[in-house]
């Protein structure tokens, strides 16, 4: 074993790639959650979206088409989730487990006939001058349109959510639906925006998966990376930022071990795959009994249906 | 000119809503001139609130049209009943635990306001009309009376034409009382309306020009408060003749049944109060009055003496035995009953109805059987004598306690504490929210109890009801307890003078 065959610029830059995934998703359902719904279907309207991306993409040839399409997609199918919780008042829980195993499944059947198959290039950014800087250059500048998003988005939902009165309403709706109804904010409608850019964020999430990240379609390519980014919103205290640095970290595991087994380090392989998430399940384990205990991150009505009382 | 037209600023026709069966609404008519303070009077359940919901766009009528500043008004939400100039203060918090007072004031807002501009004008609301409020707090860790603030400033600041307030001052001291009618008197001089609900009848003739009377759904006239008795409105109110409480007759001094030292508690949240200086003692039949207007320590006591919080430098001694560190649980099972301020998710739980609410503070186990089967039939008959003792409006003892209004389900609560025979009552604002009738129902029901020998802690920020029943009365400032004193030695400059170290 040798620990300096592990180049660690490179070892970032591509535990920013294996985290893109997952933060686009996180984000999407941090806003979901935020809204007082909780939509345990990311992991459905994530497979979803890379099946469609992957053919989108293969079959137009251009990555970003292709990408276009997984957001739609995912869109969509968070609108039939949207329908089942808000207009016929389902029970989430039940209603979003039903999608994830509705969206692996037909993601499964339209991915048949694409298995195998190379997805078209999506082509490298780097931005003038920094990328030039040795290390921090290879590690941070050098990425696909894509990761740089994220990080925008990043940004733009911690901003919408901490300065921007549109953010405001949304907490509101989650906090308490009935207050908010009664100062006449819709909450259905309000919802129903919230949990289709929670599906487009999945399914983007997705796209990157099958494009950008592995780049082929294989089935349940997914593998547990919506579970992940439910989780790690959780494990961010419903704050954007801190489910950036989650998300790395998860993504930072998942790289490292990768590149141990690819150094022979003598820990069975079965191990070493556990770690990521043993890694997630240990930090949710540390939140929930130190001092985070009791802080003002869970929206207050989520996971309850809204019943309109006259 | 027809002067009548040009001074109506709002009216409704023959306003009809039903729900199910029950006639919330029926052929209401009023007429809100401008620059008035018009009182709507009415017991609990009488449609006030389902009216002026209405009012506001939060229901739409079955039947029945509206007029506002001359012009056809139908507003289909809030959104566009704040747009044409009709604000509303709620009379449950419609306010966002968990955000901050100041976010709760901008997301009440329809426009967008720069930050700067909305702090500034808060402000300026807040200091010319008296409604003290730290911005940044959040509603979570605030008082009543403060939540209350918050809203009135979220009402104030859209400068409304038309402001609809229900039941404003049932959490206020009298001096906070003082200052909002200064308020609004000043609201209506500068060209606002005012439909004022309440149940405190001094206070409409106090205040209010005009008062309509509401009673089971239907207008029973519209009368002026100035030239009627408290009394005389009130019996128009409930239809029938009312009567006032006394106070238990003298307690007995040698039986002491609880006293309370507390040397300092510090509160859990960074917005509480710590309790200082504490020293207090009931006896037997006696009712012990606690004043003080809201967030001066009345919430951190009342979790000391029902030991939802337990602290070392607090001894608590009930009949010679020391109980300071047993859970609220434990006090109950030797006697103590406990009715705290928050009705809903405090002293009741919302989603279980009443049944099961009066099953989960049994101490005695009364209502168990062999084997931990409840006993159905003991069960039912006492929630329906609670029901029907205190008059609690309600579908039945299958209801939702969250069904239930705020009143209804407070008279429920106090009813079901009342009923497991307390040696030891301590209740916390017993009639919030609560009609006149009911309200002097429960009053009397308390006096019964003390009468037939129980102490009684009462702590309430309604100084009239205080001085109504009381033997003793102390006042809570900035948590500390002034020395109680007979009621009927105190005056009334001297509680100004206690409570005067409030403001600063």
């Amino acid at each position: 074993m040798d620990l300096s065959e592990i180049n660690f610029a490179v070892l970032v830059a591509s535990l920013i790639v294996a985290s893109t995934p997952l933060v686009l998703a996180a984000l999407g359902e941090l806003i979901v959650e935020k809204s007082g719904v909780l939509n345990l279907g990311v992991e459905g309207m994530m497979i979803i979206g890379a099946v469609t991306g992957f053919i989108v993409g293969v079959e137009t040839g251009s990555a970003y088409i292709g990408m276009m399409a997984a957001a739609m997609a995912g869109a969509l199918l968070s609108l039939l989730f949207a329908f089942i919780i808000l207009i016929m008042q389902a029970n989430q829980v039940a209603s979003g487990l039903a999608l994830t195993i509705f969206g692996l499944g037909i993601a499964a059947l339209m991915g048949h006939p694409y298995t195998g198959i190379k997805s078209p290039q999506i082509s490298t950014i780097s931005i003038p001058f920094i990328s030039e800087i040795p290390v921090l250059g290879t590690m941070f500048f050098q990425h696909d349109l894509i990761v740089y998003l994220s990080l925008i988005s990043v940004l733009v939902i911690w901003y919408f959510l901490n300065r921007m009165r549109a953010g405001l309403i949304l907490r509101s709706v989650g906090e308490d639906h009935d207050v908010a109804h009664s100062l006449g904010y819709r909450v259905v409608t309000i919802r129903f925006l919230a949990i289709t850019f929670g599906g487009a964020m999945a399914g983007v999430g997705g796209g990157y998966l099958s494009l950008v990240r592995v780049p082929q379609w294989t089935e349940g390519m997914t593998a547990g990376a919506g579970w992940i980014a439910l989780a790690l919103v959780v494990f961010s205290g419903w704050r954007p930022f801190r489910l950036l640095i989650g998300a790395y970290i998860f993504g930072g595991i998942t790289i490292l071990q990768l590149n141990l087994q690819a150094i022979g380090v003598n820990i069975n392989i079965a191990l070493l795959s556990m770690a990521p998430y043993l890694a997630t399940i240990l930090a949710l384990v540390v939140i929930s009994m130190s001092r985070f205990r009791g802080n003002r991150g869970a929206p207050g009505c989520l996971g309850r249906s809204f019943v309109k009382i006259t | 000119m027809n002067n009548k037209i040009e001074n109506t600023l709002f009216q409704c026709r023959a306003i009809n809503k039903e729900f199910g069966n029950v006639r919330a609404n029926n052929d209401i008519s009023i007429n809100v001139r401008s620059s008035q303070i018009h009182a709507l009077l009415g017991e609990n359940g009488a449609g006030k609130s389902t009216l002026v919901k209405i009012i506001y766009g939060l229901l739409q009528p079955d039947s029945g049209s509206m007029t506002f500043l001359n012009e056809e008004y139908s507003p289909k939400s809030p959104k566009d009943a704040r747009a044409l100039g009709v604000g509303m203060v709620f009379q449950h918090f419609s306010l966002f635990e968990p955000l901050t007072a100041f976010e709760n004031i901008l997301v009440g807002l329809d426009k967008e306001l720069g930050e700067k501009e909305l702090h500034a004008s808060v402000i300026m609301l807040s200091e010319s009309y008296g409604l003290e409020v730290n911005l940044s707090s959040f509603i979570g860790d605030l008082s009543a009376g403060e939540r209350q603030r918050v809203e009135i400033i979220r009402a104030l600041i859209q400068k409304p034409k038309l402001l609809i307030m229900d039941e404003p001052t049932s959490v206020l001291t009298p001096f906070e009382c003082e200052s909002l009618f200064k308020t609004l008197k000043k609201l209506a001089s500068e060209g606002t309306s005012i439909l004022y609900i309440s149940h405190k009848l001094k206070e409409i003739a106090d205040l209010c020009d005009t008062a309509s009377v509401l009673r089971k759904g239907a207008i029973v006239g519209e009368y002026d408060p100035k030239k009627m008795t408290p009394r005389e409105l009130g019996e128009i109110m409930v239809g029938q003749s009312l009567f006032e409480p006394k106070r238990p007759v003298a307690a007995n001094k040698s039986n002491k049944v609880l006293s309370v030292k507390i040397n300092e508690v510090k509160p859990d949240t960074q917005f509480g109060v710590t309790l200082k200086n504490i020293d207090l003692a009931v006896y037997q039949s006696e009712i012990l009055g606690i004043g003080g207007v809201a967030g001066n320590g009345q919430e951190e006591l009342m979790q000391v003496l029902t030991g939802e919080k337990k602290d070392r430098n607090v001894s608590i001694k009930y009949m010679d035995n020391d109980i300071e560190m047993l859970n609220p649980r434990e006090r109950r099972e030797i006697g103590l009953a406990f009715a705290p301020e928050e009705r809903l998710g405090h002293a009741a739980v919302g989603n279980l109805n009443l049944l099961e609410n009066s099953l989960i503070t049994d101490p005695k186990k009364r209502f168990q059987m062999k084997m931990g089967f409840i006993d159905f039939s003991e069960l039912n008959e006492y929630t329906n004598e609670i029901i029907e003792k205190f008059n609690v409006k309600t579908t039945g003892v299958s209801a939702l306690a969250s069904s239930l209004s705020g009143g209804n389900l407070q008279k429920f609560v106090v009813g079901r504490e009342i009923g497991q025979k307390p040696s030891l009552f301590i209740v916390n604002q017993p009639t919030w929210g609560v009609d006149a009738l009911s309200a002097a129902n429960i009053r009397q029901a308390i006096v019964d109890i003390a009468n037939t020998g129980a102490a009684i802690i009462l702590i309430s920020q309604d100084l009239d009801e205080i001085l109504e029943i009381s033997n003793k009365v102390a006042f809570l400032t900035n948590g500390n307890l002034s020395i109680p004193t007979n009621t009927m030695d105190i005056k009334t400059d001297e509680i100004g003078a206690i409570m005067g170290g409030i403001s600063d």
